[in-house]
């Protein structure tokens, strides 16, 4: 059925309001964005890794999950998971659960790229049906915004701060997303808000809806983090895959496939210019960090062309 | 009827998760525990379990596949040893916090560092603290039989707290022993069912499992953990008592060894138990009054029951399978002085470590000890209370 934003947005919301993100939080879109993609009716199980989206959506004596909803630690939400999952499969084997359920689980860049890395790993290696969901707000934000393997180079972060003598996070952003391709899974993709979220939805729904392993890494841009101001987060996420700094994009079994080519690729720092954590790059003679950037992006994509073209 | 057998303890583990057919065991490879997931394997590939057997890619992953299934309402496993056990240590903490009844067969091997690969208890006496309970086998037989109790007594609706079940690497997982084994049907039906009242699934509601919990709560909470915690103790002994009338061999807190008029004693965890009670008998054939005290269950810590079996004892030595590096210790010590403080004529007590990282102790080695003890109860002089016992140089030894 063709995606109708209109009906999608009448559905009974599942992720409540009244939870505590910061306005603008793209945590929280990303939340309910994957709930509305679940199919009325459909019950599911979603496990959340420590970050800010955890200690913002579930404080005792209250939960924002209309689902069921399990956290337990920083970096194990993937085997959380995983645990559910097989449990459900003794149950319903042994004739003492009847009804179906979708895994989830939901973690920040620093619970997904870094320190639950290993966990998602293992779990996706070893063929859970389950959907892991990344909101990649490029650091640690809960803890006040230290950088992870995901912040880009030269983006100023609480651990790689701006000074006399350094310009930001010196090292790339780590490629999960490719990562994850190569583990082989039924289907990995990236996504972020764009337009009608016509793109965000139909890979979530695919993705739950994918049996086995599936991975969607979403770019969910921080307000506090970024230092932008909140109403602009349709902006930088449109911003984002104009200029290819974060491509949309499936891999289907295998297959790379391009869910959307800019007409026009627009230069990286129309992406960058927007957010207060790369000021520094544009101040005279640091010109060439956002040469660099450039570069980087260039190259990035390339490669994601050469390999869907080669699908 | 029992069925007799020759297993190891770590075969005995696995026949009993073969017949209890846990719903979920996930489990990682470490010596000396390893022959466990590898039987169970062999279960599964041989169609006699249903259990969902996840081959996870680390313990901390075994433990959290655990603590996700058991929040499904499913009975989950696990086993593993020393650096497998502290890799869990995050994890075990939010098992017995979320109140998760999930059952682990400790075969206890020392801590690295450095890496070693031998028997003592520093790795489930390091988890002492983590909300667990923890009850220790002299022998293949014990361990079979506490796992047979421990879903039973850990899934009781007073207490919904993990356990650990622990054996002596090698001495007990690896040596072939003489068994009684229940029969399949007869363990199943002891053992009963598992249904959780709240679950991720399967129920009424939705659940919400793991809150940030706030300070107005949270204190609640682990005032209530510590509650179960005290609730276990008569659900042991409960469970020890169904156990003996449908089985036949009894069980309690600890095991009193000629404690009836013993004047100097041993207080100690594990598969020693075996040496001092043949040393036990030795000494009493010389008109020596020796006793043995053998602690079974450690979490929760039998403190007043410990206390009044030691209360006319006259010299004690606690026996420490582990280093607590507190300076003045190990743990058993700490707990067994502490129980004792409120007696009115409490015993001497020294603290011997002994036995780190698998230093061998034998008949001997414990006579010196009891002999040390008459010693103190002659001169009434206790000296170190401390003692590192059986190393190389004689010169640090005192006994
Ligand atoms: C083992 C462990 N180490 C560190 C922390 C502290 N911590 C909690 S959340 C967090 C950062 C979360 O970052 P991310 O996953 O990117 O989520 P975000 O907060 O950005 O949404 C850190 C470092 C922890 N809870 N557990
Ligand atoms: S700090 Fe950033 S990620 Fe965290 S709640 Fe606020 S906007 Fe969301
Ligand atoms: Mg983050």
């Amino acid at each position: 059925m063709a995606y109708n934003h209109k009906v999608e947005l009448s559905k009974p919301e599942r992720f409540a309001p009244g939870h505590r993100l910061c306005a603008g939080c793209g945590a929280g879109i990303v939340c309910r964005g994957i709930t509305r993609a679940l199919d009325e009716g459909d019950k599911a199980v979603i496990c959340n890794a420590t970050g800010c989206l955890e200690v913002s959506s579930f404080l005792y004596p209250y939960t924002a999950w209309e689902d069921s909803y399990i956290h337990s630690a920083f970096e194990n939400a993937s085997a959380v998971c995983g645990g559910v999952e097989a449990a459900c499969k003794a149950l319903q084997k042994k004739g003492r659960l009847n009804e179906e359920y979708k895994f989830i689980t939901i973690g920040g860049d620093g619970g997904t790229y870094d320190i639950g890395f290993q966990s998602l790993s293992g779990a996706m290696e070893r063929g859970h049906d389950m959907v892991y969901f990344c909101y990649d707000n490029e650091a640690y934000m809960n803890t006040g915004i230290q950088r992870s393997s995901s912040t880009p180079r030269f983006a100023n972060a609480t651990t790689t701060p701006v000074g006399t003598e350094s310009l930001g996070k010196k090292q790339e952003k780590k490629d999960l997303t490719v990562i994850m391709a190569a583990h082989n899974i039924p289907y990995v993709a990236q996504t972020t808000f764009i337009g009608n979220f016509k793109d965000f939805h139909e890979k979530a729904h695919r993705a739950i809806y994918t049996p086995g392993p599936a991975f969607v890494n979403v770019m969910a841009p921080c307000p506090r983090g970024w230092q932008y101001s909140a109403e602009l987060l349709p902006q930088i996420c449109k911003m984002a895959v104009e200029t290819c700094v974060w491509p949309l994009y499936e891999v289907v079994e295998g297959k790379w496939m391009l869910s959307y080519e800019p007409k026009k690729k627009l230069p990286v720092e129309e992406f960058m210019r927007l957010q207060g954590r790369f000021k520094h790059c544009f101040k005279p003679g640091n010109e060439w960090t956002i040469e660099a950037a450039q570069d980087y992006v260039d190259r990035k994509w390339a490669e994601l062309l050469a390999r869907c073209s080669q699908s | 009827m029992s069925i007799r057998e020759r297993l190891s303890g770590n075969e005995a583990i696995a026949t009993a998760m073969r017949q209890i057919d846990p719903d979920v065991f996930a489990a990682f490879p470490i010596t000396p525990s390893t022959e466990i997931p590898q039987y169970f394997a062999q279960y599964v590939a041989d169609g006699k379990v249903g259990t969902e057997y996840v081959t996870v890619e680390s313990e901390h992953s075994s433990m959290s596949t655990c603590i996700g299934a058991a929040a499904a309402g499913a009975r989950a496993v696990t086993a593993t040893s020393s650096a497998g056990l502290a890799f869990m240590y995050e994890v075990l903490y939010v098992a017995a916090s979320s109140r998760l009844p999930i059952t682990l067969a400790c075969v206890n091997r020392t801590l690295t560092g450095p890496i070693n690969i031998n028997n003592d208890h520093s790795d489930s006496m390091g988890a002492r603290d983590a909300g667990w309970l923890q009850i220790y086998a002299e022998n293949n037989q014990e361990a079979y039989d506490n796992y047979l109790q421990a879903m039973r007594i850990s899934e009781h609706p007073s207490v919904r707290l993990p356990i650990m079940i622990c054996q002596d690497g090698f001495i007990t997982s690896h040596a072939v022993e003489n068994i009684l084994l229940e029969e399949d049907a007869a363990v199943k039906k002891f053992v009963g069912e598992y249904r959780p009242e709240h679950a991720l699934v399967g129920r009424d509601h939705p659940l919400a499992v793991g809150p940030y919990d706030s300070c107005p709560f949270c204190m609640e909470h682990k005032v209530m953990q510590a509650e179960a915690m005290k609730n276990a103790k008569k659900v042991i002994l409960d469970v020890a008592a169904d156990f003996e009338k449908t089985f036949g061999r009894k069980y309690g807190f600890f095991e009193e060894y000629r404690m009836e008029d013993a004047e100097v004693a041993l207080v100690l965890i594990g598969s020693t138990a075996g040496t001092a009670k043949a040393c036990v008998e030795k000494l009493r054939a010389q008109g020596v009054k020796a006793g043995l005290v053998k602690i079974r269950v450690f979490r929760p810590f039998p403190m007043e029951e410990l206390a009044q079996a030691l209360k006319n004892v006259k010299a004690v030595a606690v026996m420490d399978k582990s280093e607590g590096y507190s300076g003045c210790g190990g743990p058993l010590f700490a707990e067994t002085r502490s129980a004792c403080y409120d007696l009115p004529d409490p015993p001497k007590m020294i603290d011997v470590v002994y036995g780190l990282a698998g230093r061998d102790c034998a008949v001997e080695d414990i006579e010196k000890v009891y002999r040390h003890l008459l010693r103190i109860m002659e001169t009434g002089d206790v000296g170190p209370r401390y003692i590192h016992f059986g190393q190389r140089s004689n010169q640090q030894e005192v006994l």
